[in-house]
């Protein structure tokens, strides 16, 4: 029995979930009982980067054993309609490629058969006629005049350009003492979950509706684009999630362009259809983040005070601008001026589309993309100017004691110290035992460098902040967005027992864990009596747009939500148990499945018996109150306000920093580096769980070793894509990943009840950057390209080749 | 040399977890589609089918196999375990499990399963194994979630008790 006098909130408890996941009980996507009468799905993808397609035959693949049904484009385009997009530009997208092929792995047809393997024989039999087009893979070739177009009706590839100016950065640049500029090139690559995509999809011809079980993420801002597509009403879309989802990462929205297309599935055949992707298809076709190129100018004084920043990127998002695409160009938007003070700002957001797959959320969302960008020029910046990069970032940063700060773009940043966070993080020597091994192994000649990075970490998104990409007027035109409505609802049965519900799908991260750590808190009882149930269903369970786990959002946003339906469950309590107590509700408190009158533990009754009131004795309420106890509570917060006219946005509610360094070797030889010390500094305000906190850090601080050293989406100049398989995708293993050193600290929230703060994306932000800047130190040079992988570091070893080792043979 | 029908089912029988099972196969029919599909064990889980990621990792007669390349067929006879097999009689988590919850060893499970066997074949050989021998053995496994901080930490606490048995 946990103490219920200490908060549960805050102690790091071992997570209920684990008890069924260690058992092999969890219960994922696939493993969920289906229909007899449900066929199973396989889908034959484009060998082409552009292509027209001129015939598909399907007559061999219909004859074979077991064999159901092929679906084409055609057949897609007379069920359903394209998908929204965020720009009003004609990219015309459907769950198969309708008359044209665009991208390598795009869905041409799909093969409905009694079973999966019956359906991948008839793949193999399908046969596509294809006129092969010139295609374009580079953003900036594709941005250029006369590059092949992705989408003709388009007209251009360079399918948005917007400029931003806030303060005065030409004044700012005029009058610098210096100004530099660096090219970075932020490549593709995804955190991809280790459970594919799966979709089962039954269309009810009773009601014309479609019920569909999906191991999909959110945002659920999405469910209307799926069920547009579909021409149905929200209601008759059943998106139902699955209590267990073996990661996401962002990855699983994805995963919505395949609900609508086993849906059109089902409706044909008549039959619950089911799809479970494979790994193949998953590298080719899934999702990737955009690559950006980022051209990044500073002006800066002649004592490295930074006074504007110009940016122009250039993201690329491949074939299709899926929703909620473009965000990660957005995203930072408020925050693109990290962690430092600098007034002047001007932007340049390019959105570019090329022959390669459709970009997606992954887990930094545009953080990884600036970060790397604008803490490689700072870096830069102190380089050129001879100064330490520790001491140009300290005298750059957000003064302590300014928040909450608002940030030159519109965020406003909530709490922080960002100064004592570096303070803590160099101290108690770990600063000086890190010069001590760089100045020990560069004795001996070898490569070695520290680097640093200081971020800036958003959590909870304004689902507004999107709309920054429309201007004042259309904006105006089209109506206000803006908040993140979170909702969770805490349900108390006849015999006192209480269960929640609550609008987010985790894959992973232990909400379950957490929300009843919050709830035991208010209503005082233990963790472990309070049942909470994840799986969702959009028919019956609490949702809104921003329902979901991405972002950041459970801490800020859903952990909120059932605080405050605890809450509001507690004070109906109080209200009954003071009629029987015989003192004000105000002095009721709850302790040990008891509620007592404050100071007065004997003058109790139990939980379950005030609670049972509600159901078996209605009329013994207090006036006006309802019978029964099931309290659903709705938060958003009044921070996340629409775009200003002047293109102000709040684009985050809470802002966690990050704080950085670590040593690296780079051997001569191989290229490989090894990253020798590692500190990473998190405030992410109140920790509600102090062991799952850490394990969101070590997990993104992976992430992050992949991106700086490891993956990458790599296509040839046709469009060929080239990993494919875990063999030529290299995520990180055991061998790979050190354990970094983590510190925390905390300067609460003031924006949320709980003090806490978004903090599962960190390291994906810092790590890449922190590693870069270490590498360019070890090399002298400036890293501009991820993931700095022994190939691209050999060509920035501005040395002959050294000599090769003994013992290495002839 | 046994023969099979391209287009014949096959009856398959083993021991799983110490029960004996049988079941329908074709002759293509890969061990955890077996498992997972005609048992309904869905314990094991399929992350790459290509032998890279480890996350179907049963145990066949005591080693560690990944079963996503291996034929149900070739199963026949053999005493399997998977993760449904770990816990104790009476249900309770093992030591390589407890030790697994109390490192934060696991975030979303899926690749959990297989790890687990990878490492309950290890200390069955060597009950106290190095670190280097233990990261050789999760190695061979992809996780995404954790980093791997949490999995050495509690295999090298369940080496470090020798109770890894």
């Amino acid at each position: 029995m946990t103490d219920t006098k200490t908060l549960n909130v805050g102690q790091p408890l071992e997570r209920t979930e684990d008890l069924r996941l260690l058992r092999g009980r969890g219960r994922y996507a696939d493993d969920l009982p289906v229909s007899p009468r449900t066929l199973n799905a396989a889908i034959l993808r484009s060998p082409h980067a552009h292509a027209e397609i001129e015939t598909i035959d399907i007559t061999e693949a219909m004859s074979m054993p077991g064999v159901a049904a092929v679906i084409t484009g055609e057949d897609v385009a007379q069920h359903s309609d394209p998908f929204l997009v965020a720009l009003r530009q004609p990219l015309h997208q459907w769950p198969l490629a309708v008359g044209r092929v665009r991208y390598v792995g795009e869905p041409v047809a799909v093969v409905i058969a009694d079973d999966r393997y019956l359906a991948e024989d008839a793949v193999d039999a399908l046969q596509v006629s294809y006129k092969p087009l010139p295609s374009v893979i580079d953003p900036e070739e594709a941005a250029s005049d006369g590059a092949p177009l992705v989408h003709e009706e388009a007209g251009t590839n360079l399918v948005s350009v917007r400029d931003f100016t806030y303060g005065d950065p030409d004044a700012a640049f005029a009058e610098a003492d210096h100004t530099f500029k660096l090219t970075t090139q932020f490549p593709r690559h995804s955190y991809m979950p280790m459970e594919n995509f799966v979709v089962v999809a039954e269309y009810k011809i009773e009601d014309e509706s479609y019920d569909v079980l999906s191991n999909f993420q959110g945002p659920y801002s999405t469910h209307p684009v799926m069920s547009r597509a579909l021409r149905v009403p929200g209601s008759r879309l059943r998106l139902r999630t699955p209590r267990d989802s073996g990661g996401s990462f962002g990855i699983k929205l994805a995963v919505f362009p395949y609900i609508v297309l086993m849906s059109v599935a089902s409706k044909i055949t008549g039959r619950p259809v089911r799809w479970v992707e494979d790994r193949y298809e998953h590298l080719t076709a899934a999702n990737s983040c955009p690559n950006r190129v980022t051209t990044l100018e500073a002006a800066v004084t002649k004592d490295g005070v930074i006074t504007a920043l110009r940016f122009d990127q250039l993201e690329d998002y491949g074939a299709f601008l899926r929703a909620p695409m473009p965000g990660p160009l957005y995203r930072m938007q408020g925050a693109i001026t990290g962690a430092y003070a600098i007034d002047n700002v001007a932007i340049t957001n390019k959105i570019v589309v090329s022959n390669k797959m459709p970009a997606g959320l992954v887990r930094g969302f545009g953080g990884p993309q600036l970060y790397f960008a604008l803490e490689r020029m700072t870096n830069h910046i102190a380089g050129e100017l001879g100064m330490d990069h520790l001491d140009l970032i300290r005298k750059n940063l957000i003064p302590a004691g300014s928040f909450p700060y608002k940030a030159a773009a519109g965020s406003l940043l909530d709490s922080g110290d960002y100064q004592k966070a570096i303070e803590i993080t160099t101290g108690e020597g770990r600063l000086e035992d890190l010069i001590k091994r760089r100045d020990a192994a560069r004795a001996q000649g070898k490569l070695y460098g520290i680097g640093y990075a200081a971020i800036v970490e958003p959590g909870m998104s304004n689902m507004g902040y999107l709309s920054t990409l429309l201007t004042a007027e259309a904006r105006e035109k089209s109506g206000p967005k803006n908040g993140a409505i979170s909702m969770a609802t805490v349900n108390v049965e006849p015999m006192g027992t209480v269960s929640i519900t609550a609008d987010c799908m985790p894959q992973g991260q232990g909400h379950e864990t957490i929300l009843a750590q919050i709830v035991s808190d208010q209503l005082g009882l233990a963790p472990e009596d309070i049942t909470v149930n994840v799986e969702h269903d959009t028919q019956k369970d609490q949702w809104s747009i921003a329902a979901g786990t991405y972002s950041c959002r459970f801490t800020p946003g859903t952990a909120v939500a059932a605080q405050m339906a605890a809450a509001q469950v507690r004070d109906k309590l109080a209200k009954i148990a003071a009629k029987n107590l015989n003192t004000p509700a105000e002095n009721i408190e709850f302790t040990d499945g008891k509620i007592h009158a404050a100071g007065n533990p004997d003058n109790a009754i139990s939980f379950g018996r005030v609670a049972g009131t509600a159901h078996w004795a209605p009329a013994e309420l207090p006036d006006g109150m309802e019978a029964g106890i099931r309290e659903t509570a709705s938060w958003t917060p009044p921070e996340l306000e629409a775009p200003s006219p002047g293109d102000h946005i709040n684009t985050s509610l809470t802002y966690g920093f990050v704080f950085d360094m670590c040593g690296v070797e780079v051997d001569p030889v191989t290229a490989m580096v090894r990253i020798d010390r590692y500190v990473t500094m998190h405030d992410a305000g109140k920790l509600l769980n102090p062991l799952i906190a850490e394990g969101q850090v070590l997990g993104s601080f992976a992430q992050g070793i992949g991106t700086a050293l490891h993956e990458e989406f790599l296509y040839d100049d046709d469009g060929n894509f080239l990993t494919g398989t875990f063999a030529d995708y290299l995520i990180p293993t055991v061998a790979e990943v050190p354990r970094p050193e983590i510190l925390h600290m905390a300067s609460p929230s003031p924006f949320t009840p709980l003090g806490a703060k978004g903090m599962a994306e960190g390291c994906c932000m810092s790590t890449p950057v922190c590693i870069a800047n270490a590498v360019s130190d070890a090399l002298g040079v400036n890293v501009a390209q991820l993931p700095m992988s022994p190939k691209r570091l050999h060509a920035l070893i501005d040395e002959d080749e050294p000599p090769r080792p003994s013992g290495a043979g002839q | 040399m046994l023969k099979l029908e391209k287009d014949t089912r096959h009856k398959v029988r083993f021991v799983l977890n110490g029960s004996p099972v049988s079941g329908w196969a074709d002759a293509r029919m890969l061990l955890s589609d077996f498992l997972r599909q005609e048992l309904g064990e869905t314990g094991t889980h399929v992350g790459c089918e290509h032998g890279v990621c480890g996350a179907c990792t049963v145990r066949i007669e005591g080693r560690a196999v990944r079963s996503c390349l291996t034929l149900a067929v070739q199963a026949e006879g053999f005493d399997i375990q998977t993760v449904e097999g770990l816990a104790g009689d009476d249900g309770a988590l093992n030591a390589l499990q407890t030790a697994f919850r109390k490192h934060h060893a696991l975030q979303c499970g899926y690749c959990t399963s297989g790890i687990l066997m990878s490492l309950t074949d290890m200390f069955q050989r060597n009950p106290s194994p190095s670190r280097d021998e233990i990261e050789d053995v999760v190695g061979g496994h992809i996780c995404r979630c954790t980093g791997y901080a949490g999995i050495m930490d509690a295999a090298l606490e369940v080496a470090e008790a020798g109770a890894g048995k």
